[in-house]
């Protein structure tokens, strides 16, 4: 049984964010090489990940997309499990039937995550309808990007939130792509977070690449929403620093644009910045950096011994 | 028994259900301004109306479902449904799957379809098949008030998603109503009329026109048996290959096109099961490959007639 991780410390932070971008660098290695399937990474955005997910509370529940690695360990999923859910494998999260689109960890508040774009916006509601119903303290974090924000349901989820003061923590992940598409060819404005304002509540926008900062954006929204019961939107301004759906080269991302992104790499900056107050040590990187190769050597090693489903799993889990 | 109209035996279907079980909540456009029974016994948290909008009631009652309420939704009119259609189906009818049976959707979503009321082809639509033909949902679709009550008690009760289609006109259609717990089971027809010479078999509002239909063929001494599947998935296989290898003869009748309709999976499961047994070729007849029209003499013509019905049977008969 996987255990919740709540830890917000910068360390924590830090390390679970290099966790997260050595995996999805390893799915990218692993689909290259050939018999592996395609996948869609978060490299780039495991600030919004981590921030946000470290800063819930063990009852809260999690709905995700299809970018959704990072929240997954982020909240204390095993990178060996997920491996082997992408790879098809018994073993997975969803005993392989769901693959790398939809991962789903019911036993870590990580629920019914869809990768219809804006399917997990029109879940949310309900989610956190049963939990004001049924009299539940958690509240529900909803992840979703801006092409999701371009949807119709966006408006109709966080219209019926804000009219029956659903517990909704919304996180846009705002990482300038949608799909092949880039974010201004979809909408005139650059944030999400002013849409709230339309709603009757409150939107927020954060440095989606400054993990502490997202962190505490999302600790704060929350406290509130656990006070007043109202939603909150908060986006967190990030970038999608690898393709939509490897293996992709990228080849219509401005080389420019990229650099410039990369220089705000929320792994380079959060690590910078703890060696130069000596919050770190480059000793105690090092160490970081053995134990996340050992994880994902470990995962690999697991989820290539693990069997696929037996054949008779086709058609079982389709009725309750 | 007591008699009452469908309108009637639904809302005790709700409120039992309701009384039962206090997960039980139903909400969509208009419940509460109509169902104000259910709104003074069960009160405003358990009984909502919503904005006009199906694609998040849907949604909302797919995620209830998954995290432990029993939602029931009203999306009013069936074409209403396409604007659900992303949440009835890649949510409700595939997360459980997905998910490796992670989660499960008890939810009811209503929906009202049929000629008879002249609201032309946005409000009327039997697309009932788009359902059958996708995986993780049920689907029901009674002919008579008991079985409205019955069947919706079950609908409420299973833990899977069910697609519960009301018949318009026979939303004021009065008939006899056990008294007391009744419960009429998913997935098994009703035989209501036993024969021998042929099996009509049908759902919903055209099984009063089938059953009139076999009155007047009782007369020039044809024996029909009419079968009303009540539920269109699961779909009683056995109730109606069993009927088909008695007669020989089957004949299908539904309002909904005719293409990959209901009746066609119907005609090649008999077909598959009962082929040595059949007399004459199963025949179809069902309402054209066209939008419901709303002048009534158009929307009668529509929907399958008695007098279509027993000539269809009379050609069976040869």
């Amino acid at each position: 049984m996987d255990e919740i991780k709540t830890d917000a410390s910068p360390r924590a932070m830090l390390e679970c964010m290099m966790l997260i971008r050595a995996f999805e660098e390893n799915n990218k290695a692993l689909n290259a090489a050939g018999n592996f399937p395609g996948t869609c990474t978060c490299i780039g955005q495991e600030a919004s990940a981590v921030g946000v997910v470290r800063a819930l509370a063990k009852n809260d529940l999690i709905l995700t997309n299809h970018r959704s690695a990072g929240h997954l360990i982020a909240r204390g999923a095993d990178p060996a499990r997920i491996l082997a859910e992408i790879m098809g494998r018994s073993t997975g999260y969803c005993k392989g039937k769901s693959g790398t689109l939809h991962v789903s960890a019911k036993e870590l508040g990580v629920i019914l995550t869809s990768t219809i774009v804006g399917g997990e916006l029109s879940l949310a509601t309900g989610v956190a309808l049963s939990q004001s119903m049924l009299k539940r303290q958690g509240i529900v974090a909803c992840f979703f990007g801006d092409g999701a924000a371009c949807e119709g349901i966006f408006h109709e989820s966080l219209n019926l939130a804000a009219l029956w003061n659903l517990p909704i923590l919304y996180v846009c992940e705002n990482n300038q792509w949608q799909a092949y598409v880039r974010r201004d060819e979809t909408m005139l404005t650059d944030h999400i977070s002013k849409r709230a304002s339309a709603y009757g509540i409150e939107g927020i926008t954060v440095d989606g690449n400054d993990v502490e900062a997202v962190c505490a954006a999302a600790r704060d929204a929350s406290a509130k929403i656990r006070n007043t019961k109202k939603p909150i939107l908060l986006e967190t301004y990030t970038y999608r620093l690898s393709g939509h759906f490897e293996p992709d080269d990228m080849a219509y991302v401005n080389p420019e644009e990229l650099a410039e992104w990369k220089s705000k790499d929320p792994i380079s900056r959060l690590k910078a910045k703890m060696l130069e107050s000596k919050a770190l040590t480059s000793n105690d990187a090092a160490q970081m950096e053995q134990r996340i190769l050992r994880a994902v050597s470990d995962a690999v090693l697991f989820a290539k011994a693990s069997p696929f489903p037996e054949l008779s799993e086709l058609t079982t889990d389709v009725y309750a | 028994m007591s008699e009452m109209i469908v309108n009637q035996a639904i809302g005790e279907a709700l409120a039992e259900e309701m009384r039962r079980d206090p997960t039980v909540i139903m909400f969509g456009e208009g419940v509460a301004t109509k169902r104000k029974d259910l709104v003074a016994e069960f009160g405003s948290q358990r009984v909502r109306n919503t904005p006009l909008a199906e694609g998040i009631i849907a949604g909302t009652a797919a995620g209830a479902a998954a995290t432990g309420l029993r939602p029931i939704v009203d999306l009013l009119f069936a074409p209403f449904l396409c604007l659900a259609m992303e949440e009835i189906i890649n949510s409700a009818g595939k997360l459980r799957y997905i998910s490796g049976g992670q989660f499960s959707f008890p939810l009811v979503a209503i929906a009202m379809t049929g000629g008879g009321w002249t609201v032309g082809a946005q409000h009327n639509h039997n697309n009932e098949s788009w359902f059958v033909h996708s995986p993780g949902l049920k689907v029901v679709m009674p002919s008579n008030a008991a079985d409205f009550k019955g069947l919706l008690k079950s609908a409420i009760r299973d833990d899977n998603p069910v697609i519960f289609f009301i018949d318009m006109p026979l939303m004021y259609q009065a008939g006899e109503v056990p008294a007391g717990e009744h419960i009429v089971p998913l997935g098994r027809a009703a035989t209501l009329r036993e024969g021998k010479d042929v099996t009509i078999i049908s759902y919903a509002k055209m099984v009063h026109t089938c059953m009139q239909a076999a009155n007047t063929l009782a007369q020039i001494g044809v024996s029909a048996e009419v079968i009303d599947l009540r539920s269109l998935k699961p779909l009683d296989e056995k109730a109606f290959i069993d009927s088909a290898r008695k007669t020989g003869r089957v004949l299908i009748v539904h309002e909904a096109s005719r293409m990959c309709g209901v009746g066609a999976e119907v005609a090649a499961i008999v077909a598959e099961q009962a082929f040595d047994t059949l007399k004459a070729p199963v025949l179809r007849l069902t309402g054209p490959d066209a939008p419901a029209p709303s002048s009534y003499v158009l929307e009668q013509a529509f929907m399958p007639q008695p007098d279509g019905v027993v000539a269809a049977v009379k050609k069976l008969m040869g």
